[in-house]
């Protein structure tokens, strides 16, 4: 037990700890499904947060382009799963039998050469990754490797963003258009829609998305992740070192975008169809509020994050859409002015010494001076609040 | 079809690349200012163009409620008009938000994204979703035929006339005047300028707001081909920001040139396909180009 506690606390897992409790316990237990569906979706962006806060917070690279590599995962998801429900049986209506509703509305007689591979499942699942990180690698290398970064990559990547939603809006036929690919049932005769399914989905993102954080502090502790960390404040001394920084920068990249790609495929997997309208200018920074929001620097505050904005977006849009975009421009604005740490940074600064002045105070065995702090809605980890009784001073 | 059909087709051709080109130029032009001369990246761009839109509705309703008699002339003030708000709004929001984050562009970013939320709400609150368009002037109607089965659009031949107008002040401006020797010289070295006695701070402040004018004069303009809606801005930004990149951040004579390059491509490959298509080859070439050569067209030769 006790080398158990110290493993946790060398390797500060308490936080994803807390974060798994909530995920895999709490959340179940309290939610009924058609909610914890919504918190499904959610996580699937904590996937794109978690990769940015590697590429951004650590790499000090931002890039605005992280829905074209959520899209391009989900796409390849929806690609499968979409030739899974146009089987011949189920449109023999078309004139063209077999393939999606979409291509036949288009006047496409014969599935086209690069939808072939998407009919397995082993093939789409590798695609769900390769296709992002290949074009990842592509845009990275050849801005990294010419020293563009900072605010030019930044730009670069929303032109990307904006070719890809272009292109997949254009190519109606090929891609299904403004609508996207919808109707998408059943993997490989499992019915996705049941609610049996959408629990078992919904374990299966927190699951690989504690999965992910835990590679990504792998990352962060090792050798490589000082090195990230260097470069981001100090290129330059870095490269002098003999170090080749644009490759990192390429890995951490490419990393980030096999995150968002996953996120993207779980995102198909749970509500069932995906459009460009999760790929464009307008999405991609929006993801990036999210780990903006749980702290660029943090992995759990990133989740936190995503589920704060999206929970908001929800809640707003339901009771008081004028008011969500004004709320989101004051989350962006706060964020950069007041809060750049966001949750994870108030937690440090607020929370936690807090709880270490009341724990202080426990072990002195006198009143806590100060019990009347404010508690912003950060992670409590809490074996403390409510407790703490006034008890009577050692020496009177 | 004969040889004259041909010419005149290629006539109007020719004329549809100039206006893009006059409209690329134009969106960028205040950009150049602020993100080329001063490296601050406003997200919130489209937004000043969107007040810009919004101001010369404003008064095309007011003028026909009240002043009809007035409807003919009222464009140009409104343009005016227009420069001043943006101006004005520009100026406040370089005190309020960009003055504070000069050393940090990537969180300029963010907040000037956050914005233009904030901007597009307010223009839905105040005008409503819809897209409106202002009732513009008899003059700026219909079209000129020179010839047999040659039309010029006047409102075309409008925003290339105005552009030619703004360029050429940015350009006397930044070049010949004071404030322009101020601004170059605080762009080429901070410190420096500071040190023989120029207010850099109120000269970033004097150009951000010019630069937020020029925007607005852009958005005025655009009301004459298209309409607005409290979303129109952010289809110019990413268009804006290439413009600028594309020609090489610092150089304003690369905005013109990246401007006139991208109208043409787009306007030649519209001829060839459709409209999406075009748009994403110029989009991937100017992409492609710039990863060959990041510093674009016209590389500014200071040593930073």
């Amino acid at each position: 037990m006790d080398s158990l506690k110290a493993l946790i606390k060398r390797y500060q897992l308490g936080s994803l700890l807390l974060l798994t409790l909530l995920l895999v316990v709490v959340l179940p237990l309290t939610l009924d499904i058609f909610r914890l569906n919504l918190v499904g979706k959610y996580l699937c962006y904590a996937f794109v947060a978690v990769g940015l806060v590697m590429v951004w917070g650590y790499g000090g690279v931002l890039s605005l382009g992280q829905g074209v590599f959520f899209g391009l995962g989900g796409y390849a998801m929806a690609m499968f799963l979409k030739l899974e429900a146009s089987d011949p049986e189920s449109t023999k209506i078309q004139s063209t039998p077999g393939i999606p509703d979409f291509m036949d509305w288009n006047q496409i007689t014969s599935l086209p050469a690069f939808w072939v591979p998407f009919k397995s499942l082993p093939l789409a699942l590798l695609a769900v990754v390769l296709v992002p990180m290949a074009l990842a690698w592509l845009i990275s290398f050849a801005m990294f490797k010419r020293r563009v970064g900072g605010v030019y990559f930044a730009i670069i990547t929303q032109a990307v963003a904006l070719i890809c939603t272009v292109l997949i809006i254009g190519q109606q036929g090929y891609t299904g258009g403004v609508n996207g690919m919808t109707d998408l049932k059943t993997m490989l005769g499992w019915d996705t829609r049941t609610d049996s399914a959408k629990y078992i989905l919904y374990f299966l993102s927190a699951g690989l998305l504690i999965a992910s954080i835990l590679l990504c502090m792998w990352i962060q502790k090792s050798k490589l992740g000082t090195l990230l960390l260097a470069m981001r404040d100090k290129e330059d001394r870095v490269r002098f070192s003999g170090y080749d920084v644009a490759m990192f920068k390429v890995f951490v990249f490419c990393l980030a975008a096999a995150l968002s790609a996953i996120g993207g495929a779980m995102f198909t997997l749970q509500v069932g169809f995906m459009s460009p309208s999760f790929v464009g200018i307008v999405p991609s920074i929006e993801m990036v509020i999210f780990a903006a929001v749980g702290g660029r620097m943090s992995l759990v505050g990133a989740v936190y994050g995503a589920l704060l904005v999206n929970f908001g977006k929800t809640y707003f849009s339901e009771t008081a859409p004028d008011l969500w975009l004004f709320l989101m421009a004051a989350l962006f604005i706060g964020v950069v002015l007041a809060f750049p740490n966001g949750l994870a940074g108030l937690y440090e600064s607020h929370i936690k010494p807090w709880i270490a002045r009341r724990l202080a105070a426990r072990k002195a065995g006198a009143t806590p001076r100060t019990p009347a702090a404010p508690t912003p809605p950060a992670p409590p980890a809490s074996p403390m609040s409510g407790s703490a009784p006034p008890a009577a001073p050692a020496q009177a | 079809m004969s040889l004259t059909d041909m010419y005149n087709i290629a006539l109007m051709q020719g004329f549809a690349g100039l206006s893009l080109f006059a409209v690329l130029l134009l969106m960028g032009l205040g950009l150049a200012i602020i993100f080329g001369q001063m490296g601050v990246i406003n997200m919130a761009h489209g937004e000043f163009m969107a007040i810009g839109a919004y101001t010369i509705f404003l008064f095309s309703t007011l003028t026909q409620n009240y002043l009809p008699d007035a409807m003919q002339a009222y464009f140009p003030f409104a343009i005016c008009v227009a420069f001043v708000i943006a101006f004005i709004v520009g100026w406040f929001v370089e005190w309020a938000l960009i003055r504070h984050l000069y050393k940090r562009p990537l969180d300029t970013l963010l907040a000037t994204w956050g914005l233009s939320l904030g901007m597009q709400q307010m223009f839905r609150s105040t005008f409503g979703p819809k897209e409106v368009s202002p009732t513009l002037p008899d003059w700026l109607m219909g079209s000129w035929a020179p010839s047999e089965g040659l039309d010029i659009p006047i409102n075309g031949m409008f925003v290339l006339a105005l552009t030619a107008l703004v360029t050429g002040l940015v350009m006397l401006a930044l070049y010949k005047s004071r404030w322009g020797l101020r601004v170059r010289a605080t762009v080429s070295n901070r410190v420096m300028a500071n040190a023989i006695g120029i207010n850099t701070k109120k000269t970033d402040r004097l150009t951000f707001a010019i630069g937020c004018g020029i925007a607005g004069v852009a958005g005025a303009a655009f009301t004459t081909i298209g309409s607005t809606g409290p979303t129109s801005g952010q289809l110019y930004i990413v268009d804006s920001f290439l413009v600028v990149t594309f020609g090489g951040a610092a150089s304003l004579l690369g905005t013109v040139v990246s401007a006139f390059g991208i109208a043409q491509t787009q306007s030649i490959s519209e001829f060839f396909m459709t409209g999406s298509m075009a748009k994403v080859l110029t989009l991937s070439l100017i992409v492609l180009i710039l990863m060959m050569r990041p510093q674009g067209l016209f590389a500014s030769k200071v040593r930073r």
